[in-house]
């Protein structure tokens, strides 16, 4: 049984039909690579599996439970982890308070114990904390950990939001473009850190992205999306030459 | 408050998690202690009475600025729910004889409940939306006190307390009032900088910042604003039971819709998202009509008027001037004093070296 099940999901807005029956299966400890052309369905799809969106009709497994209608808090407490491809980080508070916060659903500290920050509660803030300090070594942002995040360039803020979404320990991460506009060095450090999560943890990853190079060099499966539906589905080598891949991407070429 | 944070460098993370993680910083909160506690010897029974306002103001900012400073919800209920902590208090200790140190936190805790339903809107309503509804929390928490008799008292909606007294220590004078506002603002101050600093603080921030994310890594906004509401409306209590046992008496009038709108002028003007901003924005804001008319009566003076032709125009200068202060900071310096405090403050972290 696959680790993330996606069953037969569909999602309109409106008269856009975003989603049309997709089915994706995820095993655990696969990175899988959505692509397809720009408003393919593939921001949806990730928007229905953390609970963003619901879709309309379909399912949606994480081991066997259902969360196709939970709520997104509810979801990520399973181990679902996600990046926005517009980044969304907390803006005005510092790189280790983000990553704190990817701490939330893993504690426990309430009003009093906050108030108090005396014994259990400073413990609990404390432990967190070298929780998060490792995720900051390993993403090599030690020497910004205190910098607004708001103040940092477009890349590291990126890299900051890998982190948040690291420290929520999630069985399932998804990302939605985390190169987008990187240059190549960036790309290259990102699909490092996204290779080594996967090798080190083992964490699943379905991950979004325009550039086909990095697609190939990263992922062992790939799915492609086009206008809301899935139209391939293989390693990479097999999608590359699949004459409904290359339609459908020059297709897209030929109208913009 | 006065910490050099140069050449300190923490070496275990409980160190570095520290309140005041510099040791020159813990000194100078000792020494501002020590001068917080002696200041009655250098006051006159006027002063103190400022300093006790100031006081007293100082609580219920904090309080707001949990609310809109840090978790990003504009309340304009904040005179009511003082109100509310108001009522609570004067109830208790007039009718059922209980000591203030248990009328203060009945008041924050009814204070507190009262907020978080009144917060329900802010689930599917922001800004100025919400603004409005909290609005309705002001008109119909005072309208409540002024017809349901068993809580206004009836005539004028006017409740007596008795003075409160400490194990027989009667606290009757501005002197001895003191005494009871700083250890209630000491503890309000350090909760506050606590919550904001740890897991429910962070929680508030995240919503305030972006409340979608927030949601997708597990922070359920439902419950955290209405926790919000709720921590910020104790301190709205907490405030206005303290009023009540300051003045002996509870009444609606003195936390009408402008005293929520200058709590809201307090926390602009101080520094929204600031603990200590809060601190600031409520000794320029009780400062500001006592300095208003020393300024306005001399002037008036020079002229030939008597404070009794000006006193109308006071009253309004004074709103004139908060509408002013409000938009003057909103345009110009959004985090307000704190912010400036922080420049001076960066200034002279590598004073006098500075280069
Ligand atoms: N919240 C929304 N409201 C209305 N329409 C939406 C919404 N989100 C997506 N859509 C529409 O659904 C379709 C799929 O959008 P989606 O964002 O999933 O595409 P995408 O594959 O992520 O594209 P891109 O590569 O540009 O990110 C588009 O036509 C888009 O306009
Ligand atoms: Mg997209």
């Amino acid at each position: 049984m696959a680790q993330l099940e996606i069953r037969e999901v569909s999602k309109h807005f409106g008269g856009v039909q975003a989603l049309l029956r997709v089915s994706v299966d995820v095993p655990k400890g696969e990175i899988l690579s959505v692509i397809g052309p720009n408003g393919a369905g593939k921001t949806t799809l990730v928007n229905c599996v953390n609970g963003v969106f619901h879709p309309e009709a379909g399912r949606i497994l994480l081991d066997g439970t259902d969360l196709t209608h939970l709520s997104p808090p509810r979801i990520a407490a399973l181990g679902i982890a996600r990046t926005f491809q517009n980044i969304a980080l907390f803006r005005g508070m510092t790189v280790l308070d983000n990553l704190m916060l990817g701490r939330h659903i893993h504690m426990k500290n309430g009003v009093f114990r906050s108030v108090l920050y005396w014994g259990p509660g400073r413990k609990e803030e404390i432990a967190h904390r070298e929780v998060v300090e490792d995720i900051i070594d390993f993403l090599e942002i030690e020497a910004i950990r205190k910098q607004v995040v708001g103040s940092l360039p477009y890349g590291l803020q990126k890299r900051v939001e890998l982190g948040r979404a690291l420290a929520l320990h999630p069985k399932i991460l998804l990302l939605d473009e985390p190169m987008g506009g990187m240059n190549i060095e960036e790309k290259e450090d990102m699909a490092r850190f996204i290779l080594d999560v996967n090798d080190e943890w083992g964490t699943t990853i379905v991950l979004i992205e325009h550039d086909m190079g990095v697609v190939m060099d990263i992922s062992q499966r790939v799915v492609v999306l086009d206008l809301g539906t899935k139209i391939a589905e293989g390693t990479p080598k097999e999608v590359k030459n699949n004459p409904l891949v290359i339609k459908a991407y020059l297709g897209a070429k030929a109208v913009a | 408050m006065i910490n050099r944070e140069c050449g300190v460098f923490q070496t275990t993370y409980r160190g570095d998690m520290a309140l005041y993680p510099v040791p020159l910083a813990k000194a100078s909160y000792g020494l501002l202690l020590l001068v917080l506690l002696a200041l009655p010897l250098a006051a006159d029974s006027h002063k103190m009475a400022i300093i006790n306002l100031i006081g007293l103001a100082s609580v219920g900012a904090i309080g707001l600025n949990i609310l809109t400073g840090y978790t990003g919800q504009v309340s304009l209920g904040h005179g009511a729910f003082m109100m509310v902590g108001s009522y609570t208090a004067a109830i208790l200790s007039a009718r059922y004889g209980m000591p203030f140190w248990i009328g203060l936190p009945a008041g924050g805790a009814v204070a507190a409940a009262v907020g978080a339903f009144f917060g329900i809107p802010s689930l599917r309503i922001k800004g100025l939306y919400l603004a409005i509804a909290t609005l309705a929390a002001q008109f119909i928490i005072e309208w409540c006190i002024n017809h349901i008799t068993w809580i206004g008292g009836g005539a004028q909606s006017s409740i007596y307390v008795p003075t409160p007294t400490f194990f027989g220590w009667e606290i009757n004078n501005e002197y001895r009032r003191y005494f009871l506002v700083l250890p209630v603002c000491v503890l309000a101050y350090v909760a506050a900088q606590n919550l904001v600093r740890s897991r429910v603080g962070r929680a508030f921030i995240a919503i305030r910042d972006r409340d979608v994310a927030a949601e997708i890594i597990g922070v359920d906004i439902f419950k955290y604003k209405l926790l919000s509401f709720a921590v910020s409306s104790f301190y709205a209590g907490v405030a206005g039971a303290l009023w009540t046992y300051y003045l002996k008496i509870a009444n609606y009038e003195h936390f009408i819709l402008s005293t929520s709108i200058s709590y809201l002028a307090m926390i602009i003007i101080g520094g929204l998202g600031s603990v200590l901003g809060s601190v600031f924005g409520a000794v320029f804001i009780t400062l500001l009509p006592i300095v208003l008319v020393y300024v306005v009566e001399g002037i008036a003076r020079l002229f030939g008027f008597t404070y009794f032709t000006i006193a109308d125009f006071l009253a309004n200068l004074r709103l004139i001037i908060y509408g002013g202060l409000i938009i003057l900071f909103l345009a110009i310096e959004p985090e307000g004093l704190y912010r400036m405090w922080g420049s001076i403050k960066r200034y002279f972290r590598l004073w006098p070296f500075s280069y």
